[in-house]
């Protein structure tokens, strides 16, 4: 492994070129160096592993239960990659991928302030998954953050969040993180669970798989292990944080009654969707998936997207946790070593037929989950006018009902045009989810029939400085690489 | 798809802002009206351009319908029941040096001979009051202090609610796949089966030659996708939009603060999957003729870069006006990257030009006609 560090180390060109380095990525690029292929591994992160094996390789937590063993396999992916010859980019963004008029795909990369064009024969998004967003009254409160930055927070930097802490929302995540949290000395004073009561009734028929998977069974333990330990209320209907200036309390509805539960913290967190912006950016088609409800892009049986030269690994492409990411990126890696004419369709085939039966049986039990922690309808199109929806433009739920109801506004993209919902920094995703949901429920349409954001690069900002840099010329672009 | 009527006086096939402004004026005249679009109404050219509502530097081909035009912008609320954002604190042509500037003395003395009057020769000083954040260097310019900008979506949306509200029948989600000839009437076919009217108007945008060849009228159309880059919000310094004559550029920021760049710059356009792929090259170039021109922009944060499907004609002029082969058959289209300010005024001649058969507007230049092949003209002045 080469750790590039500065813009000038990356090559003009490579085999390969895979984006994100959690559990997909690293497989990915690794399974692809192994076979000969030159990589490059960008990722904006300092250090490799992903979300869920955030700072795997530097994280300052050395007692191994608070993250719990199976954190600690992110070690051996991080490991496989040493002894090959892929470039690593650490700290570097990319923000733009689309297919080039040569057959393979451009990419635009930010390392340290400099930009860079560079192309790819292949490249392959491993830019997995983000939380699905959550918006209550009162969720942009300071002393309100999402359970995935409190785990970011945890695993990088050793920090717990101080004071009384609540958790709220619903998915097997949260009994994780409740967990960890726990463990590392948080003071939990509440876990609400939000997850509908007749969930179960959808989710009871795809409970034989379930218990037979290897992987999901043994969540289900640590999930019972921390609702042993934590003062958990189920049944949760609905949710707001309280407080002028700073977060002061939560106040949760259960069965009719509501109550004040005072708190400086609250954790909120609804399940994992797909991360899909750099796909959709780079005009991958992409599905609603009715189980996972998410947008989701739509790849076939080796995970390569509609665009050619494209493909999509990991939970970036549904949701499948980290033991299926990281076959996925082997299985996306050997495809495509085949699109590249560097191994035969059959040498494709043999290879991945091990680590395709064990995706099958890593997902067996996925179904049970995906339709347990479906979030409930007013999680996803918060019913208070007055919540904020699209933090970056300050637009609340009520401004986007009225805009469909008044001006028969039918999808998204017509919304940013009154709104500007999904226009600012982050683009749509904090609220493209949501403005979805909302507007499908205001038509009595499905989230489908909604459809979602057309995404535009840059999909991270890049600079006017270092965009006015970018060398302008093939002749130019190679003049700095020498 | 509701059933609904299926033949009207006037079938409009594309809904960009030019289908949805003759779908209105027509509707106003009292026609009766369908209008037909593949997409959504905006979905293309019309509703991802610049919003730039320019008078300044038209082709004077173009003046007289951009004149009529520009007096609809100024009184759009009364006509659609929207601002559709509309503001207007003029557009200025800045001049790099002292050649620059003479070409735009001359271009003043060109229009004030043949009558028009809306463009204004400044020098630096007015410049440096008009844009205080551009670079020292520049001498002058022009300005034509009614033009201004737009939201071009919610513009193209109004003007379909509008003709709606007056009964036009709006079709979404219907795909044109071929017009013929049918009796008295044009057949226009779709996906969704066929519709009857005795005129109907070709404002298919980037899409456009197709009807056109359809009719026995082939366009050497070209499909463009000119690209634009917007900003993080900045703090407030500049008012009107700015425009380059001799490198490409017009730079233009909203009261949000955030700041629009284009000018022209093209990328790739795949029309048949309705995709687009950014030239981040030329776009490095438009950045930097934003670096040289206002320093201030250098550490903004590029949060999008889009391209939108245009059409192009060889003589950068639009095709507008009666159909050189055909009665009953009305062509608007290939607006070359600069129909979003004409589409009100254009929607007001052709709904006059369909309902009277003439119009006082003068539109010559802009025939179909200018496109037919040496052998379909000697066939054409034979018959
Ligand atoms: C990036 C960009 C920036 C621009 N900036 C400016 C500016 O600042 N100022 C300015 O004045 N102009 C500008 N323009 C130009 C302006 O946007 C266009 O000239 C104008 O919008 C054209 O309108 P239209 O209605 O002809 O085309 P469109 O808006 O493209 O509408 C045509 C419609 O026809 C539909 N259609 C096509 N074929 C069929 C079929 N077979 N069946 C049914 N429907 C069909 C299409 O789906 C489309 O919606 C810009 C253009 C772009 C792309």
């Amino acid at each position: 492994m080469i750790t590039i560090e500065t813009i000038g180390q990356v090559a003009e060109h490579y085999d390969i070129a895979v984006v994100g380095a959690g559990p997909a990525g690293l497989a990915a690029a690794a399974r692809a160096a192994e076979l000969g292929l030159s990589v490059l591994l960008a990722d904006e992160n300092p250090a490799p592993g992903g979300q869920i094996y955030r700072a795997i390789t530097t994280t300052p937590v050395t007692p191994r239960a608070v993250l719990g063993e199976d954190y600690w396999k992110g070690g051996a992916l991080a490991e496989r990659l040493k002894p090959t010859t892929t470039a690593y980019a650490p700290g570097c963004t990319v923000w733009s991928v689309a297919p080039d008029e040569a057959g393979g795909v451009e990419l635009g990369l930010s390392l340290a302030g400099q930009a860079r064009l560079i192309s790819a024969g292949q490249v392959i998004l491993a830019t997995g998954a983000q939380e699905r967003p959550f918006p209550i009254p009162g969720w942009t409160l300071p002393g309100v953050m999402t359970a995935g930055a409190a785990q970011i927070a945890l695993k990088a930097s050793g920090l717990v969040p101080s004071g009384r802490t609540v958790i709220a929302g619903c998915g097997p995540l949260l009994y994780l993180l409740a967990g960890q949290l726990a463990a590392a000395g948080a003071n939990i004073v509440a876990v609400l669970d939000t997850t509908p009561r007749r969930n179960w009734l959808t989710a009871i028929a795809a409970l034989p798989d379930f218990l037979r998977s290897p992987y999901l069974a043994k969540g289900l333990k640590l999930m019972a292990a921390a609702r042993g330990k934590l003062p958990f209320k189920t049944g949760v209907t609905a949710l707001a944080a309280e407080g002028s200036g700073t977060l002061t309390g939560v106040m949760v509805t259960r069965g009719g009654a509501t109550e004040t539960i005072p708190c400086d913290a609250l954790l909120l967190h609804q399940g994992v969707i797909p991360g899909i912006n750099l796909a959709n950016a780079a005009g991958c088609a992409q599905h609603f998936d009715t189980v996972q409800h998410c947008w989701t892009p739509t790849v076939d049986d080796w995970f390569a997207s509609s665009i050619p030269g494209i493909a999509i690994a990991g939970d970036g492409a549904g949701i499948g946790g980290a033991e299926s990411a990281a076959l996925r990126g082997e299985i996306a890696a050997l495809d495509a070593a085949r699109r590249l004419g560097r191994i035969s369709e059959a040498q494709r085939n043999e290879k991945a037929a091990p680590t395709q039966a064990e995706l099958a049986r890593s997902l067996r039990g996925r179904r049970f989950l995906d339709l347990l922690y479906r979030p409930a309808p007013q999680f996803l199109a918060p019913p208070a006018d007055e919540t904020i929806v699209c933090r970056c433009e300050e637009v609340t739920a009520g401004q986007i009902r009225d805009t469909a109801r008044r001006l028969g506004v039918t999808g998204p993209n017509q919304m940013k045009a009154f709104l500007r919902c999904g226009m600012g920094p982050c683009q749509g995703r904090l609220c493209g989810p949501t403005v979805v949901e909302v507007i499908a429920q205001e038509r009595g349409v499905s989230a489908e029939e909604t459809g979602y954001y057309r995404l535009r690069p840059p999909v991270k900002p890049v600079t006017l400085a270092e965009l006015a840099a970018l060398p302008p010329t093939d002749a130019a672009v190679k003049a700095v690489v020498r | 798809m509701s059933e609904g009527r299926r033949s009207a006086d006037v079938i409009v096939i594309g809904g960009g802002i030019h289908g949805c402004s003759t779908a209105l004026h027509c509707a106003m005249r009292g026609l009766s009206v369908i209008l037909i679009e593949k997409d959504h109404a905006g979905r293309h050219a019309s509703g991802v351009n610049a919003g730039g509502v320019r008078q300044l530097a038209r082709h004077v081909a173009e003046i007289p319908l951009s004149n009529t035009s520009m007096a609809l912008w100024h009184r759009i609320e009364d006509l659609v029941d929207d601002d559709c954002g509309f503001t207007s604190d003029g557009q200025v042509l800045v001049a790099e040096d002292e050649e620059d500037l003479g070409n735009c003395r001359a271009r003043v003395d060109d229009l004030t001979l043949r009558g028009f009057h809306h463009e204004e020769l400044i020098d630096a000083a007015e410049l440096r009051r008009l844009v205080p954040a551009v670079s020292d260097a520049c001498p002058g310019g022009v300005v034509s202090r009614r033009d201004g900008a737009a939201i071009p979506l919610r513009a193209t949306q109004a003007f379909k609610r509008k003709a709606q509200s007056l009964g036009a029948d709006i079709r979404e989600g219907v795909r044109v796949t071929r017009v013929a000839r049918d009796g008295g009437n044009w057949r226009v076919e779709t996906d969704q089966g066929a519709f009857l009217a005795p005129r109907i108007v070709n404002a298919a945008g980037a899409w456009a030659d197709r009807i056109a060849a359809d009719l026995a009228e082939p366009v050497p159309l070209e499909v463009i996708a000119p690209m634009l880059m917007i900003t993080a919000r900045m703090p407030a310094f500049i008012k009107p939009v700015v425009i380059l004559r001799k490198r490409k550029l017009s730079f233009k920021q909203f009261e949000n603060g955030t700041v629009l760049i284009g000018g022209g710059y093209l990328g790739r356009a795949i029309r048949d999957e309705n995709r687009t792929v950014l030239d981040w090259g030329k776009l490095a170039t438009n950045a930097k003729t934003v670096w040289d021109l206002f320093p201030i922009m250098r550490g903004a944060p590029i949060l999008r870069a889009w391209a939108g499907i245009e059409a192009r004609m060889p003589d950068d002029l639009p095709v507008f006006g009666k159909s050189a082969k055909h009665e009953g058959v009305y062509h608007q289209f290939g607006f070359s990257a600069h129909g979003f300010q004409l589409g009100p005024g254009a929607g007001a001649v052709m709904a006059e030009i369909i309902a009277t058969g003439s119009s006082n507007v003068p539109i010559d230049g802009l025939g179909i006609a200018r496109f037919a092949t040496e052998t379909e003209s000697a066939v054409h002045s034979a018959h």
